[in-house]
């Protein structure tokens, strides 16, 4: 199934939460409304004619632009960018979810997205990497703790304007 | 006369076990790198096991924000150093696919030889190590001989023995080296002249020639050894099921029986490199008949099965190399097209999976205009494949850990990135 079917499917099935098909690009997406994604990716997982079984890659990006000259900025926002596969019918996917870079416009509080570690088991820890670095709130996860990072480190690296500290522990950063 | 608390004959049959929970690593040897097992036992019964990662954490990914894709590939290198060459052309076909650029049929060729013997290498190393998990010093040594040849050899091609930086963008630094001195350890295993000048592709042949037939050592050693099919069989067991949900990819997903490798079912940027070749790909419980068939022990999805995948495969990359081998003299054009190292990127994303000899090796690169992509990912197949060992490693004894964490041929370099 290409992926201008598995959006109609989508649309059948869940109505406004399926945003946009994003086309004309190298691989093209689907954009989900946050709220929605577990319940998609769990119809993705078990319909018949879908079956993606596998989730082949989880990861966020902060889309704030910190070069100022840069002439045509992007609109800020956070999203998270789900490659799937389905190994019995050979066919992939990508979803996206975007969301505001701070819960409610709080500089502090992390977005909020549902966790789909219940539909995929690497989701977990897909979702802990996306935590850790990202700065994304995975709600629903079983065990959202950092993992790569130290258990108290402050930040999140992969934020556009992370700054780094200039001392951890007694060792000097800069 | 009453027995009381107290007596010696009572407490010496009153003994209880609790849970303890015993840190295993990160310094432990034989969990392949800094990785830390938390494990929760019940005497010597495992309940539970906890991986925590991150001791070898870079933030590649950030680093790959501030730095062109040219100036990045040394860091692919250090991710799974044990075959850098298979990073550099993951990320290289990454880019190569953003900007819509199309190699050679030389550097395809190139490509194909290096990252092959690179495969071979990795999966040396592999089995080598996995032996001394288990308790066995020999294998490793004859693993290590045969992988120090390659290391010379690409030594040869590029200068480096472990962080190549080889393939890049637009194809590969270097074509073969057209004479060489015979590498020391070859001269030496083959009873050749140490000074022996002859082109890459005839010691590369020399060398293929004299190892074929030493894989049926290593079967000796490990594989059909009565210990070692005790210590692996029937232990671990992965079902595809599993393996699928948690996202596990490479030998230790052939091993659970799902047939899928990303040099025939990948990307066309990536599968027309294989194009032509004739190999196998192995496949638990590997019906065919040119596998030699398994011990009665083994089930589908053990550690023993995951083992064999990567000793077929060696097998099988030997077959390739030789092919491409064959193939060198005729392939036409340069062995390098241009990329600037300011090469300016498209505003467009990627995400592109190659087949790395410990599993899928995924990049996802976002460009917006600048030299430098937006975004980099490196999605790690040994990240997902260790994400199973909590779920694999449930109600096993202690001694068994170090087999089921080797079987899933793991590198620290690569998880934490």
């Amino acid at each position: 199934m290409n992926i201008e079917e598995i959006h109609q499917r989508l649309v059948a099935r869940f109505g406004d939460a399926i945003r946009e098909l994003k086309t004309g690009v190298k691989d093209p997406w689907i954009e989900v409304a946050p709220e929605s994604i577990a319940l998609v990716g769990e119809f993705l997982r078990t319909e018949p004619e879908l079956r993606f079984e596998a989730l082949n890659d989880l990861t966020g990006s902060d889309w704030l632009e910190t070069d100022p000259k840069k002439k045509t900025p992007c609109d800020p926002h956070v999203e998270v960018v789900y490659h799937l596969y389905s190994y019995s019918l050979k066919h992939w996917c990508k979803l996206k979810v975007k969301t505001a870079r701070w819960k409610g416009g709080v500089v502090g509080e992390l977005p909020e997205v549902p966790s789909v570690s219940q539909v995929w088991g690497i989701a977990d820890w897909h979702e802990r990497e996306a935590f850790d670095l990202v700065g994304i709130h995975f709600t629903n996860h079983p065990n959202l703790r950092r993992i790569l990072c130290p258990e108290d480190w402050e930040g999140h690296p992969l934020r556009k304007d992370y700054e780094f500290p200039l001392e951890y522990h007694g060792v000097r950063g800069k | 006369m009453s027995l009381t608390l107290e007596d010696p004959r009572i407490v010496e049959f009153d003994v209880r076990t609790d849970e303890m929970l015993v840190n295993m690593g990160p310094q432990h040897p034989s969990t392949h790198g800094v990785l830390r097992l938390l494990l929760r036992t019940d005497g010597e019964i495992v309940h539970e096991v906890t991986p925590h990662i991150g001791y070898l954490h870079r933030c590649a990914e950030k680093i790959g924000e501030n730095l062109s894709p040219p100036q990045w590939i040394p860091y692919t290198d250090r991710m799974d150093y044990l075959a850098a060459m298979n990073m550099n052309l993951g990320f290289s076909l990454a880019i190569e696919k953003l900007i819509g650029m199309e190699v050679t049929e030389k550097a395809m060729n190139l490509r194909v030889i290096i990252s092959e013997l690179n495969r071979i290498a990795s999966h040396l190393v592999g089995m080598g190590a996995y032996g001394l998990d288990l308790g066995t010093f020999s294998p490793f040594l004859y693993a290590f001989r045969e992988r120090e040849i390659i290391l010379d050899l690409f030594e040869e091609v590029c200068g480096a023995r472990l962080t190549y930086s080889y393939i890049t963008m637009g194809g590969v630094t270097h074509d073969l080296p057209d004479q060489i001195t015979i590498p020391p350890g070859l001269a030496q295993l083959t009873e050749r002249d140490p000074n022996l000048q002859l082109s890459w592709s005839d010691a590369l042949r020399m060398f293929l020639d004299w190892m074929g037939p030493r894989i049926k050592e290593y079967h000796t050693l490990l594989t059909r050894n009565a210990i070692f099919v005790r210590r692996t069989a029937g232990l671990g067991i992965l079902s595809p099921e599993m393996a699928m949900s948690y996202g596990c990819t490479g030998p230790v997903l052939r091993g659970s029986g799902v047939d899928y490798d990303l040099r025939r079912d990948g990307e066309s940027i990536y599968t027309r490199m294989y194009e032509g070749y004739n190999y196998k790909i192995p496949v638990a419980p590997f019906a065919d008949p040119a596998f030699g068939g398994i011990p009665q022990e083994a089930t589908l999805g053990d550690n023993w099965c995951r083992f064999f995948v990567r000793m077929m495969e060696v097998a099988q990359s030997i077959e390739i190399v030789r092919q491409a081998l064959d193939r060198y003299p005729s392939t036409q054009g340069e062995y390098r097209l241009p990329f600037k190292m300011n090469q300016k990127l498209p505003t467009d994303e990627v995400y592109l999976e190659t087949e790395c000899p410990k599993g899928s090796m995924g990049f996802y690169v976002v460009g917006d205009g600048d030299a430098e992509p937006f975004r980099t990912r490196a999605k790690s197949s040994c990240f997902c494949n260790l994400s199973v060992t909590g779920p694999l490693c449930q109600g096993v004894l202690i001694a068994d850990i170090p087999a089921i964490v080797g079987s899933l041929d793991i590198v620290m370099g690569e998880i934490d990135r």
